[in-house]
């Protein structure tokens, strides 16, 4: 049953990606292409300084590059999704399979990508110094892990506090002490303040919406996809519970 | 306008045991997240392959996907 619902998460993932690329290329692509020909007028700094040729070509990069990190990213997502929705259905009271994964894409959405990207939003070429990626990525990849943590963490509390407060109370106490710890740690956190003064403030904003808005389909499409792909291969696994006779 | 019984909506969930799940969830769970590293990260702050074609060639999906990129 694992390997079966894991081969529908992947192809779920393959899915919301090929919907995810098709936002990314008409939403993103004009935003980074605009920031990379800003980067050589400008003649940033390290990029300046590196006169060897680039080894992958614009034509490239934004088209089966993109293509190929956007469907790789959804297939390894669609299997962890997969993985997390075979632990908790049957484990989330009487949600059946597609409000399930429903519930799963958008918490993980808010947890893997809304948090961090609130602390640490998506930059388009040329707004960072590249000297700081190694901070820049231990502090991005720590907040993701403090934010799924404390995801866990809440979940837990909420599953304790239901037989006191009811389902609905404990969802809501476990939703607040999420944001409460969430926002302790993002001010706990160091600020990352780069972006050149020079640079486009509406093209930083454009291009942060259509980030954001591509992790968005893509959540969302797995959701949907996997909810009923995995409602069918479930279909075994659900006990009649004295259906009353008609 | 009789109310409609519908039998197969009155299935209760039954949960998958946590121990036909870990092989799945170590080797699959581990092997998507390598998948991620390599589209998020590799050629960044660390390198398990030397030169920047990964980076280079993930480049624009690294960006929009809001990886830390250079």
């Amino acid at each position: 049953m694992v390997r079966n619902l894991l081969v529908r998460g992947m192809l779920a993932g393959l899915v919301a990606a090929a919907l995810a690329l098709a936002f990314a290329w008409i939403f993103g692509e004009p935003q980074v292409g605009a920031a990379m020909s800003l980067e050589q007028h400008a003649g940033h700094a390290s990029h300046a300084a590196s006169a060897e040729p680039e080894p992958v070509s614009r034509g490239v990069q934004s088209t089966v590059g993109l293509a190929t990190a956007v469907g790789v990213y959804g297939v390894a997502v669609g299997g962890i999704f997969a993985l997390v929705f075979a632990f908790a259905y049957g484990r989330l009271g009487a949600l059946g399979a597609r409000a399930t994964a429903a519930l799963i894409a958008s918490g993980a959405f808010v947890t893997v990508e809304l948090v961090p990207f609130l602390k640490y939003p998506a930059n388009p070429p040329a707004a960072n110094d590249p000297e700081t990626i190694s901070h820049r990525t231990v502090v991005y990849f720590t907040v993701v892990l403090c934010s799924v943590l404390l995801a866990v963490a809440a979940l837990y509390l909420g599953r304790r506090l239901a037989p006191r407060f009811g389902n609905w109370n404990a969802s809501l106490l476990a939703i607040v002490a999420f944001l409460v710890a969430v926002v302790v740690v993002c001010l706990v956190m160091p600020t990352v303040n780069e972006v050149p003064s020079d640079f486009p403030a509406v093209l930083l904003w454009k291009f942060r919406l259509a980030s954001l808005g591509t992790q968005a389909v893509l959540w969302s499409c797995v959701g949907l996809v996997f909810g009923v792909l995995a409602e069918r291969a479930l279909m075994p696994y659900r006990a009649p519970v004295a259906a009353p006779v008609a | 306008m009789a109310q409609a019984v519908v039998p197969h909506s009155q299935h209760a969930p039954i949960s998958i045991p946590v121990r036909e799940l870990l092989p799945w969830a170590a080797f699959a769970g581990v092997l998507a997240l390598i998948l991620i590293y390599f589209v998020g990260a590799e050629q960044g702050a660390t390198s398990l392959i030397s030169g920047n074609v990964v980076h280079e060639f993930v480049h624009d999906g690294r960006h929009l996907l809001g990886f830390p990129c250079h």
